[in-house]
């Protein structure tokens, strides 16, 4: 497992992470397909009873150009990221921002409704929210 | 403003940050700074210069339904910081900054004094 993070940390909240990333391996099977850190855009995955919520944050992305497809229960972001170049006479100091083609995959839960999605793309974070099934919602049972 | 800015400095400065990718150019005019500060709302965005030193922090704003549970995080943090130290030719009155879809363009020029001069050679 060797990456680099997307948004390094200070020391502290990096031995941190460290910590928290040696139990996970040790702990969870992790899915097939990983969810690699450190890819472009850097991901964000929660739930609530009601919906799945997926950010990606992908800035200064032009969002007609992004692809959010759902195929058998996996979810890709893809798109490409275009930066101006440098003028030939200037200097490149530093050079960290993810530049070019991109796509990342996340497996999403049995029970998410494919055609209730819903994506929005704002201050660079595009948002998937894709709700669950109505027969997987949680139901209280009356007893008689 | 001004009496409480160094107090929120202090409280900012003890939080955990995440640590926003740059690019940083340089030509004959001046250096232009991109950052990738993805979630952060205009006013959501601080920039200061003071004396030699430039602070970018923004503060992650996310639309989050009620009772969200995380179930993986890759931005863990709801901020980023960063600190860079300019140099005397950069003239720290003019920065220019732009902000829009989470990306950052600051112009720093150069110094009218540090701008490059071609220097004549005359033959006597």
């Amino acid at each position: 497992m060797i990456y680099r993070s997307l948004f390094p940390r200070d020391v502290m909240s990096e031995l941190d992470r460290l910590q928290r990333e040696l139990q996970q391996t040790f702990h969870f099977s992790p899915s097939i397909r990983g969810i690699a850190r450190g890819g472009f855009p850097a991901m964000n995955v929660g739930g609530t009873p009601q919906s799945v919520e997926i950010y990606a944050f992908a800035p200064g992305i032009d969002p007609a150009t992004l692809e959010v497809q759902i195929e058998k229960g996996v979810l890709t972001v893809a798109g490409e990221r275009k930066l101006p170049s440098a003028a030939e006479a200037a200097t490149v100091h530093i050079d960290e921002r993810f530049a070019g083609r991109f796509r990342r995959v996340v497996t999403l839960p049995d029970d998410v409704d494919a055609n209730a999605v819903d994506a929005r793309y704002r201050d660079g974070v595009l948002r998937i929210s894709i709700a669950r099934k109505q027969s997987a919602q949680p139901r209280r049972i009356n007893i008689q | 403003m001004s009496d409480n800015a160094p107090v929120k400095k202090q409280a900012t400065r003890d939080e955990a940050a995440l640590l926003p990718p740059v690019d940083v150019i340089e030509d004959a005019s001046g250096i232009t700074l991109y950052a990738d500060l993805p979630g952060v709302p205009k006013d959501g965005l601080h920039l200061q210069v003071e004396a030699d030193t430039l602070t970018i922090e923004g503060e992650i704003d996310l639309e989050m339904p009620g009772g969200m549970e995380a179930s993986h995080a890759e931005v863990s943090l709801p901020r980023y910081r960063r600190v860079f130290t300019l140099s005397k030719e950069l003239d720290a009155g003019k920065v220019t900054a732009e902000f829009s879809e989470g990306v950052l363009r600051l112009s720093i020029p150069k110094a009218e004094h540090a701008q490059p001069r071609k220097i004549e050679v005359r033959v006597t």
